[in-house]
């Protein structure tokens, strides 16, 4: 067992040292190229240099034209995603297991949340802000929109193909339903549950910088960029976005930290 | 103790709608301490058999009962060993055992102990923290057999829990089985399609006819134990066990 074990981790690292080798190739090439066709436009507005973006970056906590700091507005950006995906998750995680559980659940719903489903969460942006007006409600709102279907169906999902001999054993121990739920569904159901809200909180974080460009808004990063282009100040523009994808890499990447160390029999259940 | 299968017949609706009787009339005694094998070709119904028994599925007909009482529903009394897949994998190894006695309420402390008491019967002592993904095909099942031991159950119903292994794996799961049984003074109902393991265990084999299935005969096999299967008494018990289940198969063709 210890020289499989071993032997798999030797092969990750080396596959990983490999990979991020030659992953750091196509970056490189991207800013060395950015920076010449930045000097060669020889204009701020259509294409900043790479060391203006970096001085926005260096200072983070700088106010921006008034607007705030960087980090100001990804807070403020974070606070609102945390608002719409933690009401996602309250009501998708439960109402899924209900689904998931009962046929008849399953059956009244799905039908309507197909009919839903595919329309996305920004079309829904006009009848938030009737409805709401401009702020954190309809933010709120809309991020809900977005990130509830991955989480409600992935949980239905996770639920429905459980192992039925899973199931069985705790019943041939005399479990109840509750604790069927409760110790065997549940802690089966976990890890799609979790990939549910992966996906949940990507569609979560594109959804409140749409938002936050909305007319009306007057911060977070979403505003931040959208009113850098307003003042022509595309530096920021570029620092904004490349923020953006920090923050959404950092959190997609803690979910997984999670995944590989809670769910590791995943994929190994033989 | 004491187990009764009267008469019990099972028909269902297949996806088409059309009425499939998977057993047909089974009637049979189970004695105290016995190790009783289920035999019978593929789709004959053994496993719907012992899932009645197992009170996880009901019977059309007849009835099946332990100790007087018709069983409806699971009991106490019988513990399950399932073929594969049926220990939690986001459980460790002493988890799985203690998990009947958790949904029974047993407290920490006792059902960690009465856990680590079977888990050292079936030599695993040393692997109470691993998860099953870690574990072969055999420990596994030595988990299984542990986790159903732990409930201290009177009837062991076992449903081809081998059937998964490889032959090596399994003649050394069936000899620590025979050693566990006699230790424990269980009950054991085993369901297989191999003769060869049924004729190696039992006192008496079950052979059920090919759908819709009744019993073709009882065998009592009285080759005395720990038993050679390259003895020349075994290999006549088993040429026996082996014409009956090829007649069955011929006789339905």
């Amino acid at each position: 067992m210890k020289i499989t074990e071993s032997a798999k981790k030797r092969h990750i690292r080396t596959a990983f040292l490999g990979g991020r080798a030659i992953g750091a190739i196509l970056p490189i090439l991207i800013i060395i190229g950015w920076e010449i066709a930045a000097i060669l436009i020889d204009n701020e507005f259509i294409l900043p240099r790479v060391e203006s973006v970096l001085a926005i970056l260096a200072a983070p906590t700088v106010d921006i034209l008034g607007s705030g700091s960087l980090i100001d507005n990804a807070l403020l950006s974070i606070q609102r995603v945390l608002m719409g995906f933690g009401l996602a998750a309250a009501v998708g995680i439960p109402v899924g297991i209900v689904m998931g559980y009962w046929k008849r659940a399953e059956d009244f719903l799905d039908p309507a949340i197909q009919l839903f489903r595919p329309i996305p969460p920004l079309a829904w942006i006009p009848l938030a802000l009737a409805w709401f007006k401009t702020g954190i409600v309809s933010m709120t709102f809309i991020i809900f929109i977005g990130a509830v279907f991955p989480v409600l169906l992935n949980t239905v999902d996770g639920v429905k193909s459980v192992n039925r001999t899973w199931v069985e054993s705790a019943f041939t121990f005399g479990a109840s339903q509750a604790q069927v739920l409760r110790k065997v569904i549940l802690p089966a159901a976990l890890p799609t549950v979790w990939t549910g809200l992966r996906l949940g909180f990507g569609i979560s974080w594109m959804c409140v910088v749409a938002a936050e460009m909305l007319p009306g808004t007057t911060s977070g990063l979403g505003y931040l960029i959208m009113y850098a282009y307003n003042w022509g100040q595309s530096q920021v523009i570029i620092a904004g976005m490349i923020v953006i994808g920090l923050i959404g890499l950092g959190i997609d990447g803690l979910f997984r930290a999670v995944e590989k160390r809670q769910f590791r029999w995943r994929g190994m259940v033989r | 103790m004491s187990l009764s299968i009267e008469h019990v017949s099972k028909v269902f609706t297949n996806e088409m709608g059309e009425e499939v009787t998977a057993l047909g009339d089974i009637s049979l005694d189970v004695k105290e301490g016995e190790f009783i094998c289920i035999l019978g070709p593929s789709g004959c119904g053994k496993t719907t058999l012992l899932r009645i028994i197992a009170g996880l599925d009901h019977p059309t007909g007849g009835r099946a009962a332990i100790n007087e009482k018709e069983i409806t529903g699971p009991t106490p009394e019988m513990a399950m060993i399932f073929q594969e897949y049926s220990l939690y994998p986001w459980r460790t190894v002493l988890d799985n055992i203690a998990f009947g006695l958790e949904v029974q309420g047993v407290g920490k402390e006792e059902r960690y102990g009465r856990a680590r008491k079977y888990l050292t019967l079936v030599g695993l002592e040393d692997f109470e923290n691993s998860h099953p993904y870690e574990l072969s095909g055999g420990m596994r099942q030595r988990v299984a057999v542990a986790r159903a031991l732990c409930v201290e159950p009177q009837v062991l119903l076992m449903d081809e829990p081998f059937g998964a292994l490889d032959a090596q794996t399994r003649n050394t799961m069936q000899k620590e089985l025979l050693e566990i049984w006699k230790k424990t003074k269980k009950t054991v109902i085993f369901v297989t399609h191999s003769v060869d393991e049924a004729v190696y265990l039992s006192d008496r084999v079950v052979v059920l006819s090919p759908r819709p299935s009744h019993v073709q005969e009882v065998i009592s096999i009285t080759v005395p134990r720990p038993r050679d299967r390259t003895s020349v008494e075994f290999a006549q018990v088993r040429r026996h066990v082996l014409s009956l289940i090829q007649g069955g198969e011929e006789a339905s063709q």
